[in-house]
């Protein structure tokens, strides 16, 4: 395979920029010592950082989209395993069906979801609460646990599984003992990134969030329909550097593009 | 377990949870949402269960439902065209590169994908501002003597949807690529094709499937696209979704943003399941 070029090098550093130039802006305007919108011209300032403090409604949505994500990825794996390892081992009518079911909340627009789960919660009178934020993040991060753990659930030799029944092992033993670890790498990235797209989620949890249940991107985009500051910029620069933190770790244990390439939406 | 589990009744088992919670909150509230589209409103005495078709009459005949559908459907045509015409030969290169240099690109890449819709929308809104970076180094420059109106413009809303979604059409783009082989390339080369023959004849039309596959999700995303239209665009510059936003939580409408909301759903899966089934009988071969 040949080299590229100088001009396509180029066209990779211009490009380059246009990813990141949107996502250093706001951490650099984060650390102004002004109290307006501009670069930290004069050094700087760790102020904004710490008028985060006061704002507690920034904090508690923070710690309510964290317990969010990890409850829904949870439940959504749960539904996961199972069903990745029917649509895997078995033909049986109905499983392309099945499938496609699961995999349709990468296709419906969040905003018809917002729409519907607003109607259907407050017919059912749970518009605003938590329960309704979780079950409706569970079927948007489905999806991608369901993914995840069926492309490990393919892999798996069935020889391994007969031998431990053959030698007496119970449904629930094999499960727990053979098959669970071998599909195991596929259920924690599985689980990872049902975690972070509930998390970032924003579009579908506009419509159901109330005041009391708020999720931190809404809260983010709520805040930045009223006026845009150096707040809303050291919030975003927080985010941004959590981000940096996982996606090294990630790549660390993962490997990014095995997480991701093949995986995306759609 | 009471219950005996036989290779027969095994999937169904299994599948039978997922299976139930996507009956009660997929398929039920889409279908309430549907129905909802059909009821009458009025701004005294709210939703009203009487089955009407004024919302879906108002909006296909009322200009304004139009202007902003059409708007939708442009944008994401523009972000699609953009993501092929940039993220094609990112992923092309990005392909060539070692696989050091590769796998910390990836990062740069796929990062943003990780962070929030929001966060990364506000970086675009503090670049595009008329005193934002982007203006500043242009007037510095000479390139122009007034600050481009990007805030509030289709032009905005574009460049940060291109941002949010090229991810999507390189990571495609770069799947299909992985599968080439490098071969035909030199065997291209050897019998004395020229770069651009090569990239015509040969690398174009094995990548077409992945370049598709990328438009359709990128497509699909741009169009039912909201944080980013909501901030960059305002309140004026109404999308689709946005559009939808305003009936159902500023004018209270519900009926009518069901309505709004179910054509979008319809359309776009019109849309994408029609342009997969194309290209799927197109490039029976490619995908085996």
């Amino acid at each position: 395979m040949r080299r590229n070029g100088p001009l396509a090098l180029i066209f990779h550093g211009l490009f380059v920029v246009f990813m990141l130039a949107p996502l250093l802006i706001v951490c650099v305007v984060a650390f102004t010592p002004e109290g307006y919108l501009s670069l930290p011209t004069r050094g700087p300032s760790l102020r904004w950082f710490r008028a985060i403090l006061d704002y507690p409604e920034f904090i508690r949505a923070f710690r309510d989209s964290l317990w969010l994500a990890a409850l829904s990825s949870t439940i959504a794996i749960g539904l996961a395993v199972p069903a990745a390892l029917a649509i895997a081992r078995y033909r049986f009518p109905g499983r392309e069906a099945i499938t496609a079911l699961f995999m349709s909340p990468l296709m419906v627009p969040h905003v018809v979801l917002g729409i519907a789960f607003l109607r259907f919660f407050t017919q059912i009178g749970i518009s605003g609460s938590f329960v309704g934020l979780v079950l409706s993040h569970v079927i948007v991060v489905i999806p991608f646990a369901l993914r995840l753990v069926l492309a490990a659930s393919y892999g798996i030799d069935r020889r391994i599984e007969h031998a431990a029944v053959s030698l007496g092992a119970g449904t629930a033993t094999v499960f727990r003992r053979v098959t669970l670890p071998l599909i195991l790498p596929g259920v924690v990235s599985g689980w990872l990134l049902a975690a972070i797209n509930s998390f970032d989620e924003v579009t579908m949890t506009v419509f159901i969030a109330s005041p009391a249940t708020v999720t931190l991107p809404v809260r983010m985009f709520l805040y930045i329909q009223d006026n845009i500051d150096p707040l809303i910029a050291a919030v975003s620069a927080c985010l941004i550097a959590m981000t940096a933190i996982l996606l090294f770790a990630l790549d660390r244990l993962f490997g990014l593009d095995r997480l991701f390439v093949g995986s995306g939406k759609g | 377990m009471s219950l005996a589990v036989t290779e027969r009744n095994a999937p169904f088992l299994l599948t039978g949870p997922a299976l139930l919670v996507f009956l009660g909150l997929v398929i039920v509230p889409l279908g309430m949402t549907v129905l909802l589209s059909f009821y009458d409103w009025g701004q005294y005495k709210g939703i009203v269960p009487e089955f009407t078709l004024k919302n879906w009459i108002e909006v296909f005949t009322d200009s304004y439902f139009f202007e902003i559908f059409m708007r939708t459907f442009r944008i994401a045509i523009l972000v699609t065209l953009a993501a092929i015409v940039i993220g094609v030969p990112e992923a092309y290169i990005l392909n060539r590169m070692s696989p050091a240099w590769r796998s910390a690109f990836l990062l740069v890449i796929i990062g943003p994908l990780l962070v929030s819709v929001v966060a990364r929308t506000l970086g675009w809104a503090l670049l595009l501002g008329s005193t934002g970076l982007v203006n500043q180094g242009l007037i510095s420059l000479g390139v122009i003597a007034t600050p481009l109106e990007f805030m509030f413009t289709e032009t905005g809303v574009v460049i940060a949807l291109i941002h949010v979604l090229i991810p999507f059409m390189i990571l495609a783009v770069w799947a299909s690529l992985q599968r080439l082989d490098p071969q035909i390339e030199n065997a291209a080369l050897s019998l004395g094709a020229g770069r651009v023959t090569i990239w015509r004849r040969v690398i174009l039309p094995q990548i077409v499937p992945g370049i598709l596959s990328g438009s359709i999700i990128v497509f699909a995303l741009a169009a039912s696209a909201f944080a980013s239209p909501a901030i960059i665009g305002g309140r004026r510059l109404k999308v689709a979704s946005t559009l939808a936003y305003d009936e159902f939580l500023n004018t209270l409408n519900w009926p009518l943003g069901a309505a709004v909301a179910t054509l979008l759903l319809v359309a776009l899966v019109l849309i994408t399941v029609g342009s997969n089934r194309l290209i799927e009988r197109r490039y029976a071969q490619v995908f085996e």
